[in-house]
């Protein structure tokens, strides 16, 4: 055989027919039938066709090996445009044009394929095998289009047709072209070219879908006009005489696209492209990309169900894995469907990947799904093309799921509350900003807007929580836990007994503030935590941040404890004026101590009795109780202290009881102080709302005692967990330490009665104080018993081993 | 730290198992297997008393001389278990939790992913990340 001498265009052009003919893939022979019909398919007289294949061996071979099947290739060639055959000729014609096939089948393929200037077109390639009729149409159609470019703009009406028909084989026949691409995986642009023309037919060929490798030809037809004119417009110029793409042939090119070839193209397009950026999508190419967006999803601010996408790159024959690193790259939103900007990105990698390109580990920056509206500005020049296709996705994706459009209803929502979402975050952070200006204000906007469901119920005056926030920054606004936590060193911070008393009486007094107020609640409730368990709404996890802290101070478990009316005699009219509320309690509190070892040694059971006793005689002594403060001693050894106090005691045994217990209650309160904090919910609201109207209800004289001891009584069960914390028995001893002698209010019977109304009043706050901190208590510990069990079942299984 | 991280499908085969490659991984998947038993029977007793409410995280499973076991069950009974070295005591509960919500953000993605098959062994680069950043540094 002659030396054959091919330029790259007609090497690569060559080889894909060659492969393309190969249908027995022995990679060295082509089969004859195929041979055959592709002769046929050059539309010679059949006499040439026999000269040719004389000319180039296979007459003598009897088949057709490669070079026999280029030089026939050539020899086509030279028949087409019009020069004699000659075997000299072979390596003598310069320029010569690809062969042109035209399927038999189609008459109007053949007008298209005698249409095509040689110049321009290039192996415009019609498929040889049948195809069924349908697909045939369209192929038509498709190679209509494919023509047309090549024509270069030399017949823009058949592009109105073809488009329409194109959409639908391009989703199919890219993946050929994407695997043509694969095969070549390096290489200018120029040796691409033709080869990923020709490269697309044959492995469309073998593709599975037959009618759909019909496509991939087409694609592979249209490719090398628009691959050389493609890297026209790219960085390097063609070697081809291809004549350069204008601009409206873009869209031309966009529609032949559409076709499998066109992703040929395209690919190159952005090999070449990718030389400057690796992972920037080129206009033509997000041209493209949208177009394949349409073929399955008309609406292009709608989503691509995973399903769909599935599908479609599967058609990429890439291998699943890469497939699924490509959508974990490009889906960025974690949505399982991809929106316009995700599915060019994940097209882009796809062909870059088929390129050769490596899939990167993080998506690159260019390839970032950019807001939507970017998107549609972007698409809205295409509107013409585009037209076309937008009826044949109706009729083209059988294979795609009915349910689309109806899924794309609900991802236009999507965007748009993707949208919203990026709006809404830009309105926290105005307001936030205001946060820094105005702390008032700040407070209701975030936490309102943003903040989650924080406690914010802490009942202290919103007044005083207002002058709480006010002299601090809108800084506590920012986490709505911050308040919570802020608590603890509040608590730490207020060991002042007036201060912690006055927010005392505050919390106990309010119910539940509103949200609005919780900032400003902050600092109040951090100091009234521990005593205001019981009002304050704050959720358990907020409370349980504000667990740590040390116990409240001391003053409040002093108080806490029935020995308030002690205390009111001891401070009498100072603390009792100062505290117009409830829970003034703290100075009254080191008083009670004292009576309630005294007291304990009347066991419970005098309860009602003794409790008024002491409003109405405040100079009474304390009974014999003492014989109870020694067993109130081990568990406590601040009652100890009481004893001595029980001389300046006038309250009734009753009291001693209340104090002796407020007192153990107190020191476990003060303990769970943090823990109560933290579980304090409706439970010690209820609970201490009732003490309180108990003790409200309550005569003047009887109610302190009372409830105080109905409390006692279930907090015996818990003070052998009292005794777990020192800590209060130490706070009991200090504030019995700092109780000087308890001045004796004896004074007229007006005032008697008058400091012991306060008194009382003020025990109240105490017991109701108490109460709710007890109640934390108990859930405190009915949640350890809880734990416990659980543990328990753990270890069970272990057990039986 | 984790020393080694699966997770279990539904049927208990497993669907990705990664462990420390310092020490001996075949204890690592005993003790996994193992702890599917403990795993079965927290599972089942919750579910009686509330079949409609079941803390996903099931915390430690169980422990042993160099190690603790933490369990985790999504609503679809696919389990995690993470194994922790024992001398590693400053790991607080809720650090374990927020392994294991990491751990399901993770499995969700690689769900979401339709290229993915349920019931197929998880390869995703993204997840195999996410429990790198998890595992012991030492390796």
């Amino acid at each position: 055989m002659e030396s054959l001498t091919l330029s790259d265009v007609e090497q690569k052009y060559y080889s894909d027919l060659f492969v393309y003919c190969d249908t027995d893939n022995t990679k060295k022979v082509a089969s004859s039938g195929k041979v055959v019909e592709l002769f046929r398919a050059a539309q010679l007289p059949s006499e040439v066709l026999l000269q040719i294949t004389e000319l180039c061996g296979a007459t003598r071979l009897g088949h057709f090996g490669r070079s026999q099947f280029y030089i026939a290739l050539k020899l086509i060639a030279i028949a087409q445009s019009g020069l004699p055959l000659r075997v000299e000729s072979l390596n003598s014609v310069k320029d010569l044009p690809l062969p042109r096939f035209v399927v038999g089948k189609n008459e109007q393929e053949a007008k298209h394929a005698a249409m095509y200037p040689d110049s321009e077109n290039q192996g415009l390639y019609s498929g040889i095998f049948p195809r069924p009729p349908g697909r045939v149409q369209t192929k038509k159609a498709s190679a209509h289009e494919v023509i047309q470019p090549g024509v270069s703009s030399a017949d823009p009406q058949p592009d109105s047709t073809s488009p329409v028909v194109s959409p639908h084989h391009s989703p199919p026949t890219s993946p050929h072209a994407w695997r043509k691409h694969k095969r070549q995986p390096s290489g200018g642009n120029v040796d691409r070219q033709p080869a990923v023309a020709t490269a697309v037919w044959p492995p469309s060929f073998r593709e599975a879908q037959g009618p759909v490798s019909g496509d991939g030809m087409w694609a592979g037809h249209s490719s090398p006009p628009l691959q050389e004119s493609w890297v026209s417009f790219t960085d390097t110029p063609p070697s081809s005489t291809l004549p350069q793409m204008h601009p409206s042939s873009v869209q031309e090119s966009t529609t032949i696209r559409t076709v499998a070839s066109a992703a040929t193209t395209n690919e190159i397009q952005r090999q070449s492209s990718a030389y400057d950026d690796p992972w920037k999508i080129t206009d033509e190419q997000r041209q493209y990309y949208i177009n394949q967006f349409k073929t399955i999803q008309p609406d292009l601010t709608g989503f691509i169900p995973g399903s769909a996408a599935k599908e479609f790159f599967t058609k990429s024959k890439l291998p699943i894995l890469e497939l699924s690193h490509i959508w974990e790259l490009s889906d960025f939103d974690k949505d399982g469907a991809l929106t316009l900007d995700e599915f060019c990105a994940a097209f882009h990698l796809v062909v870059a990947r088929k390129n050769g390109y490596d899939l990167p580990e993080k998506l690159p920056e260019s390839l970032m799904p950019k807001l939507i509206d970017l998107d549609d500005s972007a698409e809205v020049p295409e509107p013409a093309p585009d037209v076309g296709f937008s009826s044949s996705p109706v009729e083209v994706t059988p294979n795609k799921s009915p349910s689309m459009p109806s899924l794309s209803q609900n991802w236009p929502e999507l965007n748009q509350s993707n949208e919203q979402w990026e709006t809404f975050s830009e309105r926290s952070s105005s307001s936030q900003t205001l946060t820094q200006f105005d702390s008032n204000i700040a407070p209701a906007d975030p936490d309102t807007a943003i903040v989650h469901p924080v406690p914010i119920r802490m009942t202290p005056s919103k007044i005083h929580m207002q002058e709480m926030e006010l002299k601090r920054t809108g800084s506590d606004h920012t986490h709505p836990t911050s308040p919570l936590m802020a608590k603890p060193p509040e608590l730490s911070e207020e060991n002042k007994l007036p201060s912690s008393i006055k927010l005392l009486s505050n919390t106990v007094g309010d119910g539940y503030s509103s949200s609005d107020s919780f900032t400003s609640d902050q600092e109040p409730i951090s100091s009234v935590v521990t005593r205001q368990r019981s009002h304050s709404g704050a959720s358990p996890e907020g409370l349980k941040a504000v667990a740590p802290p040390p116990p409240p101070p001391r003053p409040h478990a002093s108080h806490s404890r029935s020995s308030s009316l002690d205390m009111n005699r001891s401070f009498a009219a100072g603390p009792s004026a100062a505290q117009p509320q409830t829970g003034v309690v703290a100075f009254p509190p080191a008083v009670p101590p004292r009576p309630l070892p005294t007291q304990i040694s009347c066991p419970l059971s005098t309860q009602g009795v003794g409790a008024h006793g002491h409003r109405s005689g405040e100079g009474d002594s304390l009974p014999p109780h003492c014989s109870t403060s020694p067993q109130q001693i081990p568990e406590q050894p601040n009652f100890a202290d009481f004893s001595q106090f029980q001389a300046f005691t006038e309250q009734p045994s009753e009291d001693g009881e209340k104090g002796v217990d407020g007192a153990q209650v107190e020191k476990a309160v003060e303990a769970a102080g943090p823990l109560r904090a933290v579980k304090s919910d409706g439970q010690s609201d209820e609970r201490s709302s009732a003490v309180v109207n108990s003790a409200k209800g309550s005569t003047p004289l009887a109610p302190p005692p009372k409830p105080v001891r109905r409390r006692l009584k279930s907090e015996d069960e818990l003070r052998p967990e009292v005794d777990e914390h020192p800590q209060k028995s130490n706070v009991i001893a200090t504030v019995i330490a700092t109780q000087p002698s308890i001045p004796r209010s004896v004074g007229k019977d007006k005032k008697a009665i008058q400091a012991s109304i306060r008194r009382n009043k003020e025990t109240n706050t105490v017991l109701a104080r108490l109460n709710s901190e007890l109640q934390q208590q108990l859930k405190d510990l009915l949640e350890e018993r809880i734990s416990l069990e659980v543990q328990l079942e753990q270890l069970r299984p272990f057990s039986h081993l | 730290m984790a020393v080694c991280v699966a997770v279990i499908a539904k049927e208990n085969y497993p669907l990705y198992i990664r462990s420390v490659p310092t020490q001996n991984e075949l204890k690592f998947h005993y003790t996994v297997h193992t702890s599917l038993d403990v795993v079965e029977e927290k599972v089942s007793a919750v579910g009686k008393a509330l079949a409609d409410q079941r803390e996903l995280y099931l915390g430690l499973l169980y422990p042993t001389e160099d190690y603790k076991v933490y369990g985790y069950v999504t609503n679809s009974k696919v389990k995690f278990v993470i194994v922790v070295d024992s001398s590693n005591t400053s790991l607080r509960d809720n650090e374990i939790r927020s392994m294991f919500r990491k751990l399901h953000n993770s499995f969700t993605d690689v769900m979401c992913n339709p290229f993915y098959n349920p019931g197929d062994a998880i390869q995703s680069r993204a997840f195999d990340s996410v429990v790198s950043g998890m595992m012991v540094q030492a390796c």
